[in-house]
Parts: C-alpha cells; structure tokens; sequence
C-alpha cells in the first residue's frame, strides 16, 4: 500500500527567528512564517488555497484557521486547525498532501507559530487545557517534565539506560546548533555539563529538558506536478504516517510509544527501510524521547537505544545525524514546525551552513511527537522521487 | 484550611463519586457491569467494552510503584517548601495506574516496585487526596 507516496512535494519554507519576541503576538509571528515561506516559493497569498493551523495556546480564540487565513489575505477553499500536540507540524504536511491529492485544494500553506518564552497568559484569558490536570496536578504533575520523566525512568530500568547516554543525545543537539544561525544555545556542551545541571525532576536534568521559546514556522506544499513548475527544487512527500497511544496512565507500557506505528506505516508508503534514512529530525522535547524514537523507528532495537546513541553516532558526520538544526534542546521549541524545515533545506543541498549539510542527503525521517505521550506522526522526505 | 494553595479538582459531572469516595476515605473505582474492568480515570463508558454502566467499588487500597520520580523545580510559591518531592505511578491491585505521591519517606527512597498502601490527606474541607506510603 503506497498510499500517496510521491503525490506531493514541499514547494516553500520559512522559518522566523527564534527566542524571546516580545514585540510581536503569536499571530504576528505566524504571518511573518507565512509570509517567508511564500516568499520562499516565489508564490502570493492569491495562490494559496489550502491552509492547516494549530491555536497557540497563548491566543485560544475560536476557528483559529480562518483568523490566520483572513489575516493573511488567503481564501481558502480548505482550512481547519490540527490539535496533536508536537505532532501537528508533521501531521500537517500528511493532511496537506491528502487535501491535495482530494482534489480539494492546490495549494497549502501549513503554519505554526508561538510564544512560550513571553507569552505566557494569566487565567483571565482562559488557556487550553490538556484534560487530565484534576488527576495529576493536585499530586504535583507539573508541566511536560514529570510526564516524559516517567518514559525516561522505565528505559533506564528495564534496559539500564543511563544518565550519560540521555546527555549524549543532548551534546550533539548543542553541537549542531552551535553551527545554526538561528539557534538559541549556542556554546558547544559535553556529558559532564547536562550531568551538572540542575535537576528538574529526577532522572531529568535541565540539560535533558528542550528550551521554551517564541518563534514560528510554515511550509508550503502543492502537487508533485505543480511542484516542477516553481523555482525551489521540491522535496518530495515519500511517505506519512500516525500512531497515537492511550497515553501515560492506560498505555500498557511507557517505553514503546506511538512512533512504532506511525513508522511502520510511513516506511510501507515510501517503500523504505531504516537502513535507506540519511538523516533524522526526531521531536526531542526530552532527551529520553529521541532515544525512545529512535528504537521505535527501527535504528536500533528496542532498549539498545542509550549504547546506540553515544561517541557521535547521531552527530553530522556520524552514521545518522539526528537534529542537524539543533533540535527543541538547543535551537529552539517550535513544536516540531522547524524539524521539517530543517529537513527540507538538508535534502535542497543548499539550505544550511556548509558545516551541518549531511553528505549526500536523499532521504530523511521527520517525527512529530506530543499530547503528554498521547500523539505521533512521522514523514519522510526525499530529494528524489525514488 | 483556606489557605491552601495547589491545585484542586473540579468535581464535575464524571470525577464528583470518585473524589467524594475519597473524602470518606473509602476511595471507589467505576467497575464495569459488562467485563469487569476497573477504570481510572472517572469517565462514562468501558474503554475496553464500551458497556456504559458501572458500580462504584471500593479498592483494596493496595498497590505497586511503577514509576517513582523526584521533582525538584518548584512550580509556584505552594511547593516551594516540598520539593524535592515523589510523584509516582502507582499500579493497584484493581489494575490501574494512577499519578500519585508516596509520602512519609526521603523522596530518593522510592522505587519502582516498591509495594504501597494507600494514605488519605484531607487537604481542604471539600477534597481528600488518595495519596500513599511504603506497606
């Protein structure tokens, strides 16, 4: 079952800066996303047909989709809000590739945009809730480190995972974002300083947690066939794929998580396997996660994920570069939206600085993973139709 | 007990039996009509069967750590003076898993699989929480 393997490509990219933006709102940044990525694709706000959005959670306002496509000056003939946490970004793309291929719309600009770093409402405006907070918050279940901390905490006892080779996954995210531009940390990092760092919550230091940041993204994507027609060299659309899980308190167990279907399912429509993927942006919102996802797509097996990822296996250069921009640890929390830009300059060959290209990129794998554990999509992106 | 300060439940329309179990220190699971299933949280259909009604059953109140964390950043001013504390996974015996505290030791020394028992803290007047300790 190839599905719509090779139906669509990506045609435009932006990326905004990143970090704390004050001066701007949420929907300010995602216009400036917009309007980059159309720039990008040498395309018009008339052009755009189609149009998937996320509500921030700092601006929870009603049909959220259509206050971004008015905004913008985009009639859409397609539009709705995705809600899947930090998998919506790369969920997006999926939607986008089936609306098109629906024949609903032509052409689709996916958006994200966000303030976590300063924009951060009080209860008078209400704020999205995530559903559970009576059944954790009141026992101290606070914030996404506890939840992914138990994730953590069940690999390092069923397969002896350690500390150190949680921070590995965390030195080679500063290290590629040390060569990224518009990345926030920048200073080079070794085991020893996310050993040092201050605890969170426990088996998670602060080095093991992503950052909190302002800043948004968007992509456009339209028909392989239109795709030949516009200056970009296209990234093709080889395969998509979901899996969600029960989440932390019903799921059977904490250590396998929805990646392993939604892979299965991307890798059946691309007609790849792991061993075909140059290179990875994998969501790691938390070190423990990047490792989970990697054996869940099928890198490494189950468990052997903490051995796997150390001594430069998933640095540029390495076997499989894994966040090539720096990642939500070190670039910034975009929820996923700059993975896939980051994927799609990789595989134009002209995108990045010199020193982060992959050589020879042809083939990469995108994971999107959020809603406390609850969500996951994959995507794999080629340079080539086949 | 006015001044308490961390968050509260709400007791809407599905978790009202559950936390008023609690209150009574008689703490009671939906268990369903149809397979038997206990579910956590409160909600009005088997997820398992799809049967919609169930009997409030009292737990033995007895359990295991499936995951023991210690946290250590304090969100707000009301934990201030309690980190580090446990938060854990607890399994009880009925056969779900529930976010909890096991208290009345050092945080570090919890750890998965430790065996619990449950311990009610009556934190306002309205809300007891289902809390637990070593067995």
């Amino acid at each position: 079952m190839t599905g719509l393997k090779n139906k669509c490509a990506i045609v435009g990219i932006g990326e905004t800066a990143v970090g704390k933006l004050p001066t701007m709102s949420s929907m300010g940044i995602q216009l400036d996303a917009i309007r980059l990525a159309l720039k990008d694709a040498q395309l018009r706000p008339a052009d755009i047909d189609g149009l998937l959005t996320i509500q921030p959670a700092d601006d929870p306002r009603r049909s959220y989709a259509l206050s971004v496509a008015q905004a913008a000056g985009v009639r859409p003939n397609y539009a709705t809000d995705l809600a899947l946490g930090g998998a919506t970004p790369v969920a997006m793309v999926a939607h986008a590739a089936m609306a098109i291929s629906a024949g609903l719309c032509e052409v689709v600009v996916c958006v994200l945009g966000h303030k976590q770093a300063t924009g951060r409402l009080g209860d008078r405006r209400g704020r999205l809730r995530d559903g559970l907070e009576d059944f954790e918050e009141p026992f101290g279940v606070l914030g996404a480190p506890a939840i992914h901390a138990a994730v953590a905490a069940r690999h390092m006892h069923e397969y002896g995972t350690t500390s150190e080779q949680l921070a590995a996954v965390a030195v080679a995210a500063r290290r590629h974002a040390s060569l990224n531009a518009n990345a926030t940390m920048r200073q080079p990092i070794a085991v020893k300083d996310v050993l040092e760092s201050r605890w969170i919550v426990k088996p998670f230091h602060l080095l093991d947690c992503c950052l909190v940041s302002d800043g948004g993204g968007a992509v456009v994507v339209t028909s392989s066939e239109r795709a030949g027609n516009l200056p970009q060299r296209p990234v093709y659309i080889r395969g998509f794929g979901e899996g969600h899980t029960l989440g932390p308190l019903e799921s059977p167990g904490l250590t396998t998580l929805g990646g392993k279907h939604s892979s299965a399912v991307a890798y059946r429509m691309a007609e790849v396997a792991p061993n075909d993927i140059d290179f990875a942006e994998i969501y790691d919102c938390f070190t423990a996660i990047t490792i989970v996802t990697l054996e869940d797509y099928g890198f490494c097996a189950k468990g052997e994920g903490g051995p796997w990822v150390e001594n430069g296996r998933i640095e540029i250069g390495g076997e499989l570069p894994v966040n090539t921009h720096g990642g939500l640890l070190s670039q910034a929390h975009i929820e996923g939206m700059l993975h896939i830009t980051e994927a799609v300059k990789q595989l134009r060959g002209d995108g990045v600085e010199v020193e982060r290209q992959v050589k020879d990129a042809k083939l990469g794998i995108v994971s999107g993973h959020g809603a406390n554990l609850g969500a996951h999509a994959t995507l794999i992106l080629g340079r080539q139709l086949n | 007990m006015g001044d308490y300060l961390k968050p509260l439940p709400v007791l809407d329309v599905d978790g009202r039996l559950f936390w008023e179990s609690c209150k009574k220190h008689e703490m009671a699971l939906q268990q369903c009509l149809s397979c038997k299933q206990f579910r956590y949280p409160p909600r009005s259909l088997c997820p398992i069967c799809h049967f919609p009604e169930a009997q409030w059953t009292p737990i033995s109140g007895r359990g295991q750590v499936y995951v023991a964390l210690v946290m250590c950043r304090s969100y707000g001013p009301a934990w201030e003076h309690d980190v580090p504390y446990n938060i854990s996974l607890i399994d009880l015996e009925e056969g779900v898993r529930m976010w909890s505290n096991v208290i009345g030791c050092p945080a570090e020394d919890v750890k998965i699989g430790d065996y619990v028992k449950i311990s009610y803290e009556d934190v306002t007047s309205e809300i007891t929480l289902p809390k637990f300790r070593k067995a």
